[in-house]
């Protein structure tokens, strides 16, 4: 014994104690599915992309989510961003504004020139995509990427589809459209414009194709019988914004009347404003509540001072006058006569109710299956043809540039699969957050930086875009706004509050580890974690 | 304000740290490299308060003095559960005293380092609020009085938990505890003239007075490193939550110190040479329920008749704080 006087043990440590034993449920870290990603129709990592631009690495942001999606500039002006919609931070105060930080990083791509990684290793397998839409193009860029050999082949005498023959100039300008297009060629991607398909099968064999992907979209204007007379001016919207992109320009006169209640309606009202009509009126059969246009598309066009007949349905077209009937909605909300009729002065009608598809290359084609005039497609994008994929505005869908792109990668990933003879297996999903697995109080009150809006008077005059972008500075605080829903973003609130000191960090960009030997199982980390990236399961006994 | 907000950085100045901020600007606690002062194995109840603001607090002074600090420390739950001998879970110089002299031994080795010439190495005493506001409480006011170069923290969870949840002289107006059941004409403790040892303190007119909760880490580091800095008596009291003893939840405890400020039940200030220079404006302000209800030594005030004239009693007290002490200010970015 050589211990000092009435010290008869060694010093020990409380290390020696495993607390753990006390456990009955116990902390793990989980990434879950924040209603961003879960809502985005083209599957971006939204969450995912806005953590690197919150750190201000726009480069890395752009290439997270350009594997999802390789039109982020596009996207950035025309997509209806569902995931606005449903971004928990319109519960604290306003939606993160995805859709602009996503347009500067696209803007930023196309000014900074980054290009795409190269391709995988050649499969030595050969792909025919019809149509270079949104879906074709997202498709040949997924397939390209993945080391196939793609061929698009194009009816039309530029790319892009919809995009730039259905989408106004406005809303999305064509150098943008033309730069996020090259970098997808630029891949190797062979592209054929003014390539009609009139037979696939035919086309396959003579290419030699392995597998072919049909985006040919929807771009046949729906007609109605209006009983007309000789003079009148009828003409289909389609056909109005597809010769925009011509040398001559739609002659449409002074009064124009568009028929319609959807998007497309609204753009070619805006058009028809834009080329010098004084006096542009929709006329749609239903209220604005029932309305299909997108609520921030009519609020645009009624800034213009483009007016809008509700409830009413156009009975007769004669040169320079229309005549309309008015209706009223029934119990079930179907608009019905009533037999009041006025006249409206007019000097063209534009009917804008709706596109039908082409489906003449697909004559005779086995194992088909066409319902309501589109083709009908498997889980796996597949038709009932083996080796024939379709997608985007020729199949069942909600027809916007978001959903094709979705379609075309979706599709992609199930023919790689088809070509190497396996079954594409998506991840499973993370299991979803709601808001109430978050705990707000840490993320400070911040509104929603507004994007800077063209003057009315310019809108209504010339074809300049009407959205601005952020810039820098204001792009990096918008990507801030995000609460990262569901998915660690390295607060170290789990480290900190831990009473047990069991929480191990593990440096930055490596998160965090529990230390089970030691980890009570308050839960105190799952409560404090801001963003719901902690869940207590219950211990194994 | 005690400390510098941070400005809108995806969070603000709430979180732990922040993988976007400097690390100079994030908090002791969020640094991998961390004294941890109380190390794992302690015998602390699941979701332990004082564990936590303990850890906090001697972390940030250990930190600010590069290491060179010596605690003392009072009889209580902090002492039993890091310390059943011969095992502990202080990885700093710590000493073992009786219920009531933590004070006094703290003056005792501060004077030692002074005898010595140790001007480098500063001393911290700390207990519970027991030990602090009755048993030791001649000891403190002694320590104060003679403006010895001591830090005292006091862990505030208003009762006597170690022995078993008895009543102390911390312990709020209709709380239950073992020894004011909620039985009779006025069930719990009384309402009684209260005995606010951080107003007292300033009484003393030493140094540095200043209180915190461990719902605001930035505010209690940002306070105890403006403690080191002063020579002479100061006094930090933190409020620390007991889920064992107010019966909340063991998960709940951060959230209960946040309702405790939020709702006016507890001021978040700091005061210099006995002169109120600063306080922590409520965020969002609640009325008291909020605080009350997830507790169960409150429990008897609610339930089918809600004993409203004792649940407004405690709301004039958190309004009076709110007033006395000007909480309700323009909110922190």
């Amino acid at each position: 014994m050589d211990k000092p006087f009435a010290i008869t043990l060694d010093l020990g440590s409380s290390l020696a104690n495993h607390t753990g034993s006390w456990r009955t449920s116990k902390p793990v870290y989980l990434d879950r599915l924040p209603p961003c990603n879960a809502g985005c129709p083209a599957g971006e990592n939204i969450q995912g992309w806005l953590f690197h631009a919150e750190s201000g690495d726009y480069e890395q942001a752009w290439r997270v989510l350009t594997v999802d999606n390789p039109f982020p500039a596009i996207m950035g002006r025309v997509c209806y961003h569902p995931c606005e919609s449903v971004c928990n931070r319109g519960k604290l105060d306003s939606a993160v504004g995805i859709n602009s930080v996503e347009r500067f990083l696209g803007d930023e791509a196309i000014k900074r020139g980054w290009k795409f990684d190269a391709p995988a290793a050649s499969s030595g397998k050969k792909v025919l995509v019809v149509g270079a839409g949104p879906s074709g193009l997202s498709a040949a860029y997924h397939l390209a990427r993945s080391g196939h050999s793609v061929e698009i082949h194009e009816a039309g005498p530029l790319t892009g589809g919809m995009m730039r023959f259905g989408i106004p100039k406005y809303r999305l300008p064509r150098d943008v459209l033309d730069a996020e297009v090259q970098r997808i060629l630029n891949l190797g991607v062979m592209l054929k414009l003014n390539t009609k398909v009139a037979n696939i099968e035919d086309s396959m064999r003579a290419g030699n194709f392995d597998a072919a992907f049909l985006a040919v979209g929807a771009h046949i204007g729906k007609r109605a019988f209006i009983p007309a007379g000789d003079a009148a001016r009828i003409v289909d919207a389609v056909s109005v914004l597809r010769s925009m992109e011509g040398e001559d320009k739609p002659m449409l006169g002074r009064r124009v009347v568009v028929y319609g209640g959807g998007n497309t309606a609204i753009d070619v009202a805006r058009t028809a404003k834009r080329l010098g009509a004084t006096e542009t009126i929709i006329v749609y059969r239903r209220t604005r509540e029932k309305m299909p246009a997108h609520d921030s598309e009519v609020e645009e066009a009624l800034q213009e001072g483009i007016m809008i007949k509700w409830l009413s349905t156009i009975k007769q077209a004669e040169e320079g006058s229309l005549t309309v009937e008015k209706m009223k909605l029934d119990d079930k909300g179907f608009p019905q006569p009533t037999g009041e009729f006025e006249s409206i002065a007019a000097d063209s009608l534009v009917l804008a109710l709706g596109q039908d598809v082409d489906l003449s290359l697909l004559q005779g084609v086995s194992g088909l299956e066409i319902k309501d005039g589109t083709v009908q497609v498997g889980s796996n994008m597949m038709t009932g043809h083996k080796g024939i994929f379709a997608g985007g505005d020729m199949v069942p869908s909600e027809r916007t540039v978001t959903a094709g792109v979705g379609h075309g990668k979706k599709a992609a990933r199930h023919i790689d699969s088809w070509l190497l003879g396996t079954t594409y297996q998506s991840a499973a999903k993370h299991e979803p957050v709601s808001f109430d697995m978050l705990n707000p109080w840490y993320y400070t009150g911040a509104p929603k930086t507004m994007s800077p809006m063209l003057d009315v008077i310019r809108r209504q005059t010339s074809f300049d875009e009407v959205q601005g972008g952020l810039d820098e500075s204001n792009a990096l605080f918008e990507a801030r706004r995000c609460l990262s829903c569901g998915n660690c973003f390295e607060c170290d609130n789990c480290y900190g509050v831990c009473p047990d000191s069991a929480v191990i960090k593990l440096g930055p960009g490596k998160r965090f580890k529990f230390n089970y030997d030691y980890c009570k199982g308050c839960g105190m980390c799952v409560s404090e974690c801001p963003c719901g990236a902690i869940k207590m399961i219950p211990e194994d006994i | 304000m005690s400390f510098q907000p941070i400005k809108f950085y995806q969070t603000g100045t709430f979180t732990v740290g922040n993988r976007l901020l400097n690390p100079e600007n994030r908090s002791v606690q969020s640094h991998q490299d961390r004294s941890n002062a109380i190390n794992s194995g302690h015998r602390a109840c699941q979701g332990c308060g004082e564990a936590l603001g303990a850890r906090y607090a001697l972390d940030a002074a250990m930190e600010a003095t590069g290491s060179q600090l010596i605690a003392a420390n009072a009889t209580g739950c902090l002492e039993v559960f890091t310390t059943p001998y011969p095992e502990s879970s202080w990885q700093l110089p710590w000493m073992h005293s009786l219920f009531g002299n933590a004070a006094a031994v703290a003056t005792g080795i501060a004077a030692a380092l002074k005898a010595k010439g140790r001007n480098g190495v500063r001393v911290v005493a700390q207990g519970g609020d027991g030990g602090t506001t009755d048993i030791g409480f001649a000891c403190l006011s002694g320590m104060f009085e003679r403006n010895d170069d001591v830090l005292y923290i006091c862990y505030d969870n208003e009762a006597y938990m170690n022995t078993g949840v008895q009543r102390s002289s911390a312990t709020p107006p209709a709380a239950r505890t073992t020894t004011t059941m909620p039985v009779g004409l006025s069930p719990g403790n009384v309402f009684g003239q209260g005995k606010f040892v951080p107003a007292i303190a300033m009484a003393h007119e030493i140094p540095y007075v200043a209180t915190a909760t461990v719902a605001d880490l930035h505010d209690l580091e940002a306070k105890v490193k403006r403690a080191m800095e002063f020579r002479g008596a100061r006094y930090i009291h933190i409020f620390v939550p007991c889920p064992l003893g107010w019966g909340t939840a063991s998960h709940d405890t951060i959230r209960i110190a946040r309702l405790a400020h939020e709702t006016g039940m507890f001021p978040v200030f700091e005061a210099e040479h006995g002169e109120l220079i600063s306080s922590l404006p409520i965020r969002r302000q609640l009325p008291v329920e909020e605080y009350l209800k997830p507790q169960k030594r409150f429990a008897h005030l609610f339930g089918a008749k809600p004993n409203l004239e004792v649940i407004a009693r405690i709301q004039a007290r958190a309004d009076r704080n709110i007033q006395k002490y000007g909480l309700l200010q323009t909110e922190v970015a």
